[in-house]
């Protein structure tokens, strides 16, 4: 567990309920600086609910989330401006070229050296040759580099990822990663990432927190989670949580 | 308030347009027919009508103050309009950008593109057909400024319609400016409506636009006093407006609609 001051993301009993739903059941825990930590769960177990509420376009019901200490219900644009994003169905605009969505996304997050910057991150993501392409035409593997080139544009503290590497070729999706687990290691920031591959997981994640029906139901290294829980590997123990979560519950 | 983000959208709105015909060519397209169109019909009308009467600024003039109104309106539905249609929402309201910053740069690029059309305009109903503005004088100054405000309180409110029902709302909101034009009186006296009808009309700040508008070019004296009745609800409007698409929008982060707004789950 980080202690505070390490701690970009901050989040204490997160519920948000519709109606009789109850979506996200008060879910609490930390990302800490040069971390990352994966939000896994079967789908519709909360994560890309609490992923919006991390990113203000959802309201809790109850709870808190604080970045870098900044409360996100009373100082919106401040937590804002240490985060950013790449989720697989928010493209960024298809009728934009990857220079002009860039441009613009900076300028929101009031970056400065805006175009060095943007230089920067076309070399970076391998970009160069697609400056002045409209986004709507590039591959999806192009388009998700696109997304993660805006996602860093601000130098995050907090960057969150939903499901980055879904619809990417094995070779795409591993260039990802390494590109993503650079940036946790070199810079301050840390990392929340959403993937339904374990694989995928246990290279890149330091933590895991397996959420089902809203809560989490177990927390730890992903590379010794599934002996402790006597599974034979991270999707066996995944598969457990889709469909046995009360057994994991009771233990 | 910080200009950058504001400035965001307005650039955002600069390179979509440039980059498209279909997004210049209505920019001044259909406002230089209508002047085409209602020039011609003035010039018969003063053919056929006693002589002396002058309908070029006041049938002509009406049409493109109404046109100007209509496209400070849609310079911000149509700003607004983009992101509903590149299903961008995430993008924009998930950043650090305030609902007035964002409104702020609607509003912006509404400036930009409805002064292109008002440029249009004038250069083609003066080139083409004498009209000339400056019939009505220094409450031209005002005229515009209560038709600019107007326009941007139905824009913004079209815009609080549209995230609140879902992407096809936008039928609600073209037909706006024609709802509201049989009550405003932009082609003729309030003294013509229904009783009814001008208890609306007196609500509505174009109104006293379009009877003073009148009053200038039959000679008579028009009183400012009536004006600033005008501009005090255009900016009543506004706030209004600001306050509908500011408690719409809390209540789409409230039930999730920003989040998965493509979906129309919200009715």
């Amino acid at each position: 567990m980080p202690s505070t001051h390490e701690r970009v993301l901050s989040v204490q009993a997160l519920r948000k309920q519709y109606g009789a739903t109850v979506a996200v059941d008060g879910i609490s825990f930390d990302v800490g600086r040069n971390e990352i930590v994966g939000l896994l769960g079967p789908n519709g177990a909360g994560k890309t609910t609490t992923i919006n509420m991390i990113l203000g376009v959802l309201e809790p019901t109850a709870g808190s989330i604080l970045i870098e200490g900044v409360d996100l219900a009373k100082r919106r644009s401040q937590a804002l401006e240490r985060t950013n994003f790449a989720a697989v169905y928010s493209p960024l605009p298809g009728n934009l070229t990857v220079q002009q969505n860039l441009r613009v996304s900076g300028l929101i997050y009031g970056v400065k050296g805006l175009s060095a910057r943007i230089e920067e991150l076309l070399v970076q993501f391998d970009l160069v040759r697609f400056r002045d392409t409209k986004c709507g035409v590039l591959s999806s593997g192009e388009q998700t580099r696109v997304a993660l080139a805006k996602a860093m544009l601000n130098r995050p503290q907090l960057l969150l990822l939903d499901e980055p590497t879904a619809s990417l070729d094995p070779a795409t999706a591993k260039d990802i990663r390494a590109r993503i687990r650079e940036f946790a290691t070199r810079g301050t920031g840390g990392v929340l990432w959403t993937s339904h591959n374990m694989y995928e997981v246990e290279e890149v994640c330091d933590r895991v927190l397996f959420v089902s029906r809203g809560k989490v139901l177990l927390e730890g290294d992903p590379r010794a989670l599934p002996r402790e829980h006597g599974k034979a590997s991270l999707e066996e123990l995944f598969i457990t949580v889709a469909r046995e979560p009360l057994a994991l519950e009771r233990a | 308030m910080a200009l950058n983000r504001a400035a965001a959208i307005v650039l955002r709105q600069f390179y979509l347009i440039r980059g498209s015909p279909s997004r210049i060519f209505p920019l001044f397209v259909w406002v230089a027919i209508d002047m085409v169109l209602w020039g011609f019909m003035s010039r018969y009308l003063n053919s056929v009508t006693a002589p002396g009467l002058d309908f070029v600024p006041a049938l002509l003039g009406a049409v493109l103050l109404w046109d100007f109104l209509t496209r400070v309106m849609q310079g911000v539905t149509m700003a607004f309009f983009e992101d509903v249609w590149s299903r961008n929402f995430l993008n924009v309201f998930a950043t650090p950008l305030s609902i007035n910053e964002y409104v702020g740069g609607l509003v912006l690029s509404s400036i930009a593109t409805s002064s292109i059309g008002l440029l249009v305009m004038l250069l083609v109903a003066g080139a083409a057909f004498g009209l000339s503005l400056f019939t009505y004088g220094l409450m031209l100054v005002p005229f515009l400024l209560v038709l600019f405000l107007f326009g941007i309180a139905l824009g913004i409110f079209g815009a609080a319609v549209v995230l609140r029902l879902g992407p096809s709302a936008e039928w609600f909101v073209w037909p706006i400016p024609a709802v509201v034009s049989p009550f405003a009186g932009v082609f003729y006296p309030l003294s013509t409506l229904p009783e009814w009808m001008r208890a609306i009309s007196h609500l509505l700040p174009p109104s006293y636009v379009f009877e003073g508008m009148r009053t200038i070019v039959a000679g008579g004296a028009f009183s400012g006093t009536s004006l600033l009745w005008g501009v005090g609800l255009a900016v009543l409007d506004i706030l209004l407006a600001g306050w509908f698409f500011t408690r719409v929008y809390r209540h789409a982060v409230r039930t999730g609609l920003i989040a998965r707004y493509s979906a129309e789950s919200v009715s």
